[in-house]
């Protein structure tokens, strides 16, 4: 499966092309019918008959980005070599993925009994057992005590879905917030020489109306790391939720989960297609529930995504409770670098809510110098309560 | 695979002092006879600015540049009227409306000067993904066109199109739209023959076996964990500083070697990362 077969009765070469455009859209490239036609005059400008010109016009002409680039020699080859080989990308992969763990998505972020969104997707799977099985090793177990109480707030049917909703409620207010600090102001640092000169025509050249002009304020935008390991199980759902909401009311907002990799599910969570988030988000969640290492996941992060993710005037929200088997250092020192490129970063821990607690974990005491603020969120009000927290940062 | 439009323009470009690998000659060489813009991608310092240097030598065209940054508007890459000349026109002369907002009040800004050109000059807007999205969407009418629209005179269209090269490294993600319209070619950094005949096209009094070492210790340094890697105008500014110390041989002196790695490692933490036992190191392996 998988192998593009090549059309033996294809007529001509514009046939072929549309064949190969398909097969490359197949692969995940976003191609329109345009190209089509863009490749057939590309292969105009050169000598078509020399398969090395043709590949390198049709790649200089038909890839869209820095991955399509790496991957376009091999699909090359596959179509036009017909060399057997199978599609690469992610496409295939997760429908597969799909069919074996469709309810995970649902699980973590919809209340119980509650699915009425993703209804579609109860194909036959094995996705109960798997999240049962991942359930089996949450918690570590000399904080089971405190957990449990609050767990048992959680998971009431109704405070749950106040949680969700207060979540919600919190990613819109800080938009709003955001969105307010546009207002034009009365005094602006530019004299605004176009409109001063277009309104003095109107008093034969006088400039009378002054008129200014300032940059308008740019909103925040914020990145969202979310912590789905066992540890953070109980909350993931509500938390995944928060993030959700954050990435539904803001086009800008980007989002990672991350337990012992990194992934990113900005594209998931704003797909509108639900059933297709679901086998998107479950293929990424492989491992949910697992160990941590927050560390090496933001490593990874300040590695990859962080270039392109992060200004200065990016917040980056992490929500984790800290446990982390990976060592405390490479921990700060991916905080570090990821402090050198944000705004600002804000640490969400659902365990700080407690009276008992301080951070004394090894992993949270090292983090902790690079943090611009650690907050709790274990309840309901305690996410409300930090909607005056951000408008502060 | 040695012969073609794309091969004919490489040795082009190579006789100017550009070595080009042949996907990015193919990328130029459809940009020229496509009229399409090329977009080149990839990290800092690999020679993408440059390109566009050598491809305007190569054409004997005028060179025009947009320089993007983050707030980069209208006013600043396509026109704007020169208010103070308007103001005194309209106190000196009592000039009518028709004649304030002529050809006389306009500030050609780099976009609207490449599309008034009469022969097809280079276009370079470099670091686009610098410029925030709305500047983006602006480009991207005038890039599918080559027309510009000033309301107080109507729509210019471009005499002769410009060949436009825009260069970016990932500060952000550029929109599909603009990828759409653009060709595409990712610049990395060269390999070592590839970059051996850079140095030896830039740098020709170096002798053979220090361009070697230079080159190596360079390859090498990129594989290390750098927070900026150095690149190919790095790697000439330390051979040019080499040569200019009289070093011949890298392991002689070894100090002044060090001394004149601050042509290469540009942040303190990657000078730290690169202290002497690293680079002797390194150098012992490339010698």
């Amino acid at each position: 499966m998988g192998v593009t077969r090549f059309p033996s009765r294809a007529d001509g070469l514009a046939d072929r092309m549309t064949g190969f455009i398909a097969h490359l859209r197949m692969n995940g490239m976003k191609l329109g019918p345009g190209e089509t036609q863009d490749a057939l005059a590309a292969l105009g400008a050169v000598n078509a008959t020399d398969p090395g010109q043709a590949r390198l016009a049709l790649k200089a002409l038909i890839v869209p980005d820095a991955e399509g680039w790496r991957q376009f020699d091999d699909l090359f080859d596959a179509y036009w070599f017909n060399s057997g080989k199978t599609r690469t990308g992610t496409e295939n992969a997760h429908v597969r993925v799909q069919s074996a763990r469709p309810t995970l998505w649902r699980q973590h972020l919809e209340a119980p009994g509650e699915g009425a969104e993703s209804d579609g997707d109860t194909t036959p799977g094995s996705g109960e057992g798997e999240a049962e099985g991942i359930d089996g090793r949450l918690i570590a177990s000399r904080t089971d005590n405190l957990r449990k109480r609050d767990l048992r707030e959680l998971m009431d049917e109704d405070s749950l879905r106040a949680a969700e909703q207060a979540a919600q409620d919190l990613a819109r207010a800080i938009r709003d917030r955001r969105s307010r600090r546009r207002r034009q102001a009365r005094r602006g640092e530019m004299p605004d020489l176009r409109r001063i000169l277009r309104a003095s025509l109107a008093r034969g050249g006088e400039p009378l109306d002054l008129f200014r002009k300032r940059r308008p304020e740019r909103p925040m935008r914020i990145v969202a790391l979310c912590d789905v390991s066992g540890s953070m199980q109980l909350y993931a759902r509500v938390f995944l939720a928060f993030v959700k909401g954050l990435i539904d009311v803001d086009t800008t907002a980007d989002a990672y989960l991350f337990h012992t990799r990194l992934m990113r599910v900005t594209p998931a969570l704003r797909d509108h297609d639900t059933l297709r988030a679901a086998g998107r988000l479950s293929l990424m969640a492989e491992g949910f529930g697992g160990g941590t290492d927050i560390g090496a996941a933001l490593g990874e992060f300040a590695e990859t995504y962080a270039a392109r993710a992060l200004t200065r005037r990016t917040v980056v929200i992490i929500l984790s409770d800290g446990y982390c088997t990976g060592a405390p250092e490479r921990l700060a020192e991916a905080l570090a670098r990821i402090r050198r490129k944000a705004g600002r970063i804000v640490w969400l821990n659902p365990l700080l809510g407690w009276k008992a607690y301080a951070p004394v974990a090894a992993a949270m005491a090292a983090a902790l110098p690079h943090l611009d603020a650690h907050l709790p969120a274990n309840t309901i009000e305690a996410l409300a309560a930090l909607e005056p927290e951000f408008a502060r940062l | 695979m040695t012969t073609g439009p794309h091969i004919e323009l490489k040795q082009a470009l190579g006789r100017i002092g550009y070595v080009a690998d042949d996907s990015l000659a193919m990328a130029l060489h459809l940009a020229l006879s496509l009229g399409r813009p090329l977009l080149l991608e990839g990290p800092a310092g690999v020679g993408k600015t440059e390109v566009a240097k050598a491809l305007t030598e190569h054409l004997g065209t005028r060179l025009i540049r947009l320089q993007c940054y983050e707030g980069l508007d209208a006013s600043h890459a396509i026109y704007e009227w020169n208010y103070q000349r308007q103001l005194l026109a309209i106190r000196a002369d009592q000039a009518a409306e028709e004649e304030l907002f002529s050809d006389k009040f306009l500030l050609r800004r780099p976009l609207l000067e490449a599309i008034t050109q009469d022969t097809p000059p280079v276009l370079l807007i470099d670091e686009i993904d610098r410029a925030d999205e709305e500047f983006e969407a602006y480009l991207l009418e005038i890039l599918s066109d080559f027309q510009i629209t000033i309301p107080e005179v109507g729509t210019i269209a471009a005499k002769a199109r410009p060949v436009v090269i825009l260069t970016a490294n990932g500060t952000r993600d550029l929109s599909d739209a603009l990828r759409r319209r653009c060709l595409y070619s990712y610049v990395d950094y060269p390999d070592r023959e590839t970059e051996l005949a850079i140095l030896a096209k830039r740098g020709p009094e170096i002798e053979a076996r220090l361009a070697r070492q230079i080159v190596g210790v360079v390859q090498a340094l990129r594989r290390e964990e750098l927070e900026k890697k150095p690149g190919i105008a790095e790697m000439l500014d330390w051979s040019a500083a080499l040569a200019g110390l009289g070093i011949n041989d890298l392991t002689e002196d070894r100090t002044a070697v060090q001394a004149t790695l601050v042509c290469l490692l540009k942040t303190a933490a990657d000078r730290d990362a690169a202290p002497a036992e690293v680079m002797d190191r390194i150098i012992g392996k490339v010698a």
